[in-house]
């Protein structure tokens, strides 16, 4: 504290500020509009709308391959994303061939298909409808050898049947048989992996969703290569407002990504707000300092 | 001996896969397809090496380290209920002890982790964010916009929106594709050096 000058010394202590008062901020930025249920409408960018179209122009019965290449700690950002692409395939009736690059995607495979399929579509029929092929070992060198013949990495499902007693793994020889893949993660291996392993020399469509981290890494690619991409929360939350434009009785399901949308919105205020103050404390400062230096010139 | 047979495994099998590339052939795919089988194999096999590894490591801190022998007693003990609980292939369907232990213990505690980031992002951007210099300033204006696009700013919104579009999809892709090329050459030059065995630190130490 600057005692011959408080207005100072008051912009001081902002610039210094404990990080412990931010943390609280942002604590409380996120609490209340969950406490609230304060949520925001999203209108679907470009590159979210892509991949909601790409599925909306798939006929029925077109095979999707989605894998899943995230683990627990990227659960809140990308489940949803999940859960909105595994309603609007199971509503466009497209055949879901569920795979995992990632060991603990297989866990999430089988979330997944008890949480939105067994539930919400309980008349599709596994092994007709869709599949769990669970995790294999070999991050792209696994996408490189069934970019060729499938069934030589996956003899059978992750129940333990037999490949070919699976019903909709007749007619699968190997990548090419898909019209779409989907890659959710954002992480190595992943949705780079299967353009640069699967897609490309496949020709296959790719498209994906990546935590909000990760998404801008993956921009190269669009729309040559990835023609669309689901880029964190807010990803999720086009892709969720999307649904239910096109769908509207999805309106009264979950939605995750639109829910979790207030609390980060409140959350951005606060750290923009933070930013604002610091600039300004800093401006403060530095002319303080140049005053400083000018005094003490004149006094030399 | 130890170090030369690893070398002539690499040389040897960097020229064939290098020249494998340019060959369109099936004998050629034959040998791709069967050098990736190799690959698979070996990644297969790294995975009880890792396991050993992280189970002697986390053994021998527990005996040296007092102070570290709780936590690297919790490390083994999850290890060993994941291991155990997760055995058969059943214990992969949902409602088994393992899924439960899966979404109601190991989610909430990564996605814990994982959230503290955005306290501590906060805290960074508060400090770091400052328009110090010209360059400072256009970083500070573009992150500035970025997070714009997540509040929502009635009227000007759709002009944010556009704004952020552009900026993600012309000069972030700019950097981010010269970036990727120059990864792409460096990456091939490294291989160079380590078909010829120049670089050997791959090999560990003797």
């Amino acid at each position: 504290m600057n005692p011959d000058n408080p207005k100072m010394g008051f912009f001081e202590t902002i610039a210094n500020i404990d990080r412990r008062v931010i943390f609280l901020f942002i604590g409380f930025a996120v609490i209340i509009p969950v406490l609230l249920s304060f949520s925001c409408t999203e209108e679907a960018t470009p590159i979210v709308q892509a991949v909601y179209d790409e599925i909306e122009s798939l006929p029925e019965g077109s095979k999707v391959l989605i894998s899943f290449d995230y683990g627990p700690s990227t659960v809140p950002e990308v489940q949803p994303m999940i859960d909105a692409l595994l309603r609007h395939s199971c509503e466009k009736n497209l055949k879901m061939y569920m795979m995992a690059l990632w060991g603990t995607g297989h866990n999430l495979i089988s979330e997944s298909m008890q949480d939105i399929i067994e539930k919400e579509f309980p008349h599709k029929i596994y092994g007709v409808d869709y599949v769990n092929l669970g995790y294999k070992a070999g991050n792209q060198g696994l996408i490189n050898v069934i970019l060729t013949d499938m069934k030589k990495m996956y003899t059978t499902d992750a129940r333990g049947s037999e490949i070919d007693a699976v019903p909709m793994m007749v007619d699968i020889r190997n990548l090419k048989s898909f019209d779409l893949i989907l890659s959710m993660g954002g992480g190595f291996p992943g949705i780079k992996e299967w353009v640069l392993f699967g897609g490309d020399p496949g020709n296959i469509p790719v498209a994906g969703g990546a935590t909000a981290v990760s998404a801008p890494l993956l921009y190269p690619y669009y729309p040559r290569q990835l023609l669309g991409l689901l880029g964190g929360i807010k990803g999720a939350a086009e892709y969720e407002s999307a649904l239910i434009k096109g769908y509207p009785k999805f309106k009264t399901h979950s939605h995750p990504a639109i829910d979790m949308m207030g609390p980060q919105t409140v959350a951005h205020i606060v750290i923009v707000f933070f930013i604002v103050i610091g600039n300004i404390t800093f401006f403060i400062g530095r002319k303080r300092e140049e005053g400083e230096k000018r005094e003490g010139g004149v006094i030399k | 001996m130890r170090r030369q047979i690893p070398l002539y495994i690499v040389l040897v099998c960097g020229i064939v896969f290098v020249i494998q590339f340019f060959i369109p052939s099936h004998e050629s795919e034959f040998i791709f397809e069967y050098g990736q089988d190799w690959v698979m194999v070996i990644g297969i096999l790294a995975l009880p090496l890792g396991i050993w590894s992280y189970l002697r490591k986390t053994w021998l801190t527990a005996v040296k380290k007092p102070k570290e022998r709780f936590f690297a007693g919790v490390s083994l003990f999850g290890f060993a209920i994941m291991m155990l609980t997760g055995l058969k292939r059943e214990s992969l369907m949902a409602g088994s002890l393992y899924m439960e232990l899966f979404e109601y213990v190991l989610i909430p505690i990564q996605a814990t982790i994982f959230s503290l980031l955005a306290f501590y992002i906060a805290s960074a951007a508060y400090r770091a964010f400052r328009a110090r210099s010209v360059i400072a300033t256009m970083l500070l204006g573009t992150a500035f916009i970025v997070m714009l696009r997540l509040i929502p700013l009635g009227p000007i919104s759709d002009v944010n929106q556009a704004l952020v579009g552009w900026i993600l999809s012309v000069p972030n892709m700019a950097a981010k594709r010269g970036l990727l090329i120059g990864i792409g050459l460096g990456a091939i030059a490294t291989c160079i050096k380590i078909i010829l065995g120049i670089e050997r630190t791959y090999l560990g130490r003797d």
